[in-house]
C-alpha cells in the first residue's frame, strides 16, 4: 500500500481525505486505482486517453515522476505519491 | 619577578611564527588560502584593511575567534598597525588550541609601504551602526553585507498577502530599493492578511500604501512604485536593473509572463503561492534550477485553481510564505546559505508540516533550455503554443534578449 497526499484543492472528489491508502506498483496502477475509486478525480488527474493531464504533477517520494518513467514510475510498498497542484492565490 | 613588555613581547616572538606582508600575499592567492584576521580596533579598521580580511579587535579575540573561525586546525594570519598586538593576539589563539596561527610581521603599515592591495570598509552612517547592529553582529552579515543589502534593488510583483510581510521585512531588513507592482486599491476585505495597509488607507493606491509602511519603517529605503498592470508590453522594462523579483501575484498569466521575462533578463525570482491553509515555495534561478514552466508546463483549468478572492484563506498563510520568500531574497543578496532553487518546499498549516520535493530543469523548456537561450539569442524565441506549452499568453512577444546566461557566453 502507498499513501497519496491529496492536496486541499482536490479534496472534495476524494469525500475530504488528506490521504489516501490506494495499492500499486507503479504510478499508473495507483492513479487509475484511485480514478476507479473517484470518478471525479480521475477527471481531474487523467486525460481521456488514460495519460496524465499535463497540469497535473505526480511525486513519488519527492521526485517528479515526468523525470522518471512518468506513469510506470515503480512505487514500493510504503510509497510517498504526492499529487501536487499549480496555485496562484498570494 | 615581574615581567616587564620587553619580556612578554619576547616570549611572544619565540611563540608565534611570524610572517612578512609579501609571504601573505603570495599565500592569499595560494590553493589554501589563510584567514586573515585585522585585530586591530574598529576605527582602525575603519581607515581601510586587508580585503577578504575578516575583522575581530584583540579586545574580543577570545570571544569572537570560536565563531569566526570554528576549525582549530586552519592556517590564520593576525596582523595589526605594526605586528605587536597580532603577536599577543596570536598566543591568545593558541592558548585556545589553534594549530596554525601567525602573525604578520610590520602589520598593515607595512602592508601598504609595500603597496599591497586594501580597501575601504563600506561605511554606514552612525544611525545605520544603531539600525542594522543586530544584522552587523552576524559574521555572515556585517558591515560589508549590510551595505550590500543597502545598495539592493528588489522588485515585489503584487503588495498583496505575499508583498506586504515580505516588503516590511526587507524594507527592515534595509534593502535599498524596493519596487512594486501593483495598479489595486486598498479593500477592505484585504486587510484579513495584507498587513502593510491601514484602515484608514481603504480606497488609497497600495502602491502609495505600501510606500507609506516603508516610509514609516526605514527612511533608508528608497520605493519605486510601478502602478501598472505586469503585461507583455512592460513586463522587460519594469523588471530591468533589479537584482532579485519576489512573486507575489495571484494570476496564472502574470506568473507565466514575470517568468518568461525573468529568465531572459537572467534576474532570479522568489515564488511563493498561497491556497486556504497551504502555501508552496521555491526560488527560481534562471539556468542553475528550473524554472516555473519546467515546474508547471501548462496551468490547470480554473477551476482547479481558485485564487484568494474565491477560495479563500487563512491570513497566516501569506504571511509566513511571504517571509520565506523575504528569507530567500536576503539570502540571494547577501550570496550566503542555500537557497530553495531545485527545491519545493511546501507548508500545511493545519498540520503545521513542511514537506520538500525536488524540482529539475525541464531539457525541453521553451524557455530556460539552451535551444530556448539560443532561440532567443537569434531573435526567434520559441512560441509557447508551438512548444506545446499550452498557456494562455504569447511568449514570442517578449523581443528582448536579456542576459545570456553564464554558460551561453561560455
Amino acid at each position: 500500500m502507498s499513501t497519496v497526499w491529496i492536496p486541499q484543492v482536490l479534496r472534495a472528489t476524494v469525500g475530504g481525505a488528506k490521504q489516501v491508502e490506494v495499492a500499486g506498483s507503479t504510478v499508473g496502477e495507483i492513479v487509475r486505482a484511485l480514478a476507479e475509486r473517484h470518478p471525479s478525480l480521475g477527471g481531474q488527474l487523467l486525460t481521456p486517453d488514460g495519460d496524465l493531464n499535463r497540469f497535473v504533477n505526480v511525486y513519488v517520494d519527492g521526485q517528479d515522476v515526468r523525470y522518471l518513467q512518468g506513469l510506470d514510475t515503480p512505487v514500493g510498498a510504503g510509497g510517498d505519491v504526492r499529487i501536487l497542484p499549480a496555485m496562484a492565490g498570494g | 619577578m615581574p615581567k616587564s613588555y620587553a619580556d612578554l613581547l619576547r616570549e611572544a616572538r619565540a611563540q608565534v611564527r611570524e610572517v612578512t606582508p609579501s609571504e601573505v600575499d603570495l599565500l592569499v592567492d595560494s590553493p589554501s588560502p589563510p584567514v586573515i584576521v585585522d585585530v586591530r580596533e574598529a576605527s582602525e579598521w575603519e581607515q581601510g584593511h586587508i580585503p577578504n580580511a575578516l575583522h575581530i579587535s584583540k579586545s574580543y579575540i577570545e570571544q569572537d575567534c570560536e565563531n569566526a573561525v570554528p576549525d582549530r586546525d586552519a592556517p590564520i594570519v593576525l596582523y595589526c598597525a605594526g605586528g605587536v598586538r597580532s603577536l599577543f593576539a596570536a598566543q591568545t589563539l593558541q592558548q585556545l588550541g589553534y594549530t596554525d596561527v601567525a602573525s604578520m610581521s610590520g602589520g598593515f603599515q607595512q602592508w601598504k609601504t609595500q603597496g599591497l592591495p586594501w580597501k575601504m570598509p563600506a561605511a554606514l552612517s552612525p544611525d545605520q551602526k544603531q539600525r542594522y547592529s543586530r544584522h552587523l553582529l552576524i559574521p555572515e552579515v556585517g558591515i560589508d553585507g549590510q551595505a550590500k543589502l543597502l545598495d539592493s534593488k528588489v522588485l515585489l510583483i503584487g503588495a498583496g498577502g505575499l508583498g506586504s510581510p515580505s516588503a516590511l521585512y526587507l524594507a527592515a531588513a534595509g534593502v535599498g530599493t524596493i519596487g512594486i507592482v501593483d495598479f489595486d486599491v486598498v479593500d477592505l476585505s484585504n486587510l484579513q492578511r495584507q498587513i502593510i495597509h491601514t484602515n484608514d488607507r481603504i480606497g488609497e493606491r497600495k502602491v502609495e500604501s505600501a510606500r507609506l509602511s516603508i516610509e514609516a519603517l526605514n527612511p533608508d529605503v528608497t520605493v519605486v512604485g510601478h502602478e501598472e498592470m505586469l503585461v507583455a508590453d512592460n513586463v522587460e522594462r519594469i523588471i530591468a536593473g533589479y537584482d532579485v523579483i519576489l512573486d507575489g501575484t495571484d494570476t496564472f498569466e502574470t506568473r507565466y509572463l514575470l517568468n518568461d521575462a525573468a529568465v531572459a533578463a537572467n534576474i532570479p525570482v522568489v515564488h511563493a503561492s498561497v491556497f486556504r491553509f497551504e502555501g508552496q515555495l521555491t526560488v527560481f534561478k534562471p539556468y542553475e534550477g528550473p524554472c516555473y514552466r519546467c515546474l508547471y508546463p501548462t496551468p490547470p483549468p480554473p477551476e482547479l485553481a481558485p485564487g484568494c478572492s474565491v477560495a479563500g484563506v487563512l491570513g497566516v498563510v501569506p504571511g509566513i510564505m511571504g517571509m520565506l520568500q523575504a528569507n530567500e531574497v536576503l539570502k540571494l543578496l547577501l550570496g550566503i546559505g542555500d537557497t530553495l532553487a531545485g527545491r519545493l518546499l511546501l507548508f500545511d498549516a493545519l498540520d503545521a508540516s513542511f514537506t520538500e520535493l525536488r524540482l529539475r530543469r525541464d531539457p525541453n523548456c521553451p524557455v530556460c533550455s539552451d535551444a530556448a537561450v539560443e532561440a532567443r539569442r537569434a531573435g526567434r524565441p520559441i512560441d509557447a503554443a508551438t512548444a506545446g506549452a499550452d498557456a494562455p499568453f504569447v511568449l514570442g512577444s517578449l523581443g528582448g534578449v536579456g542576459n545570456p546566461p553564464p554558460e551561453a557566453r561560455a
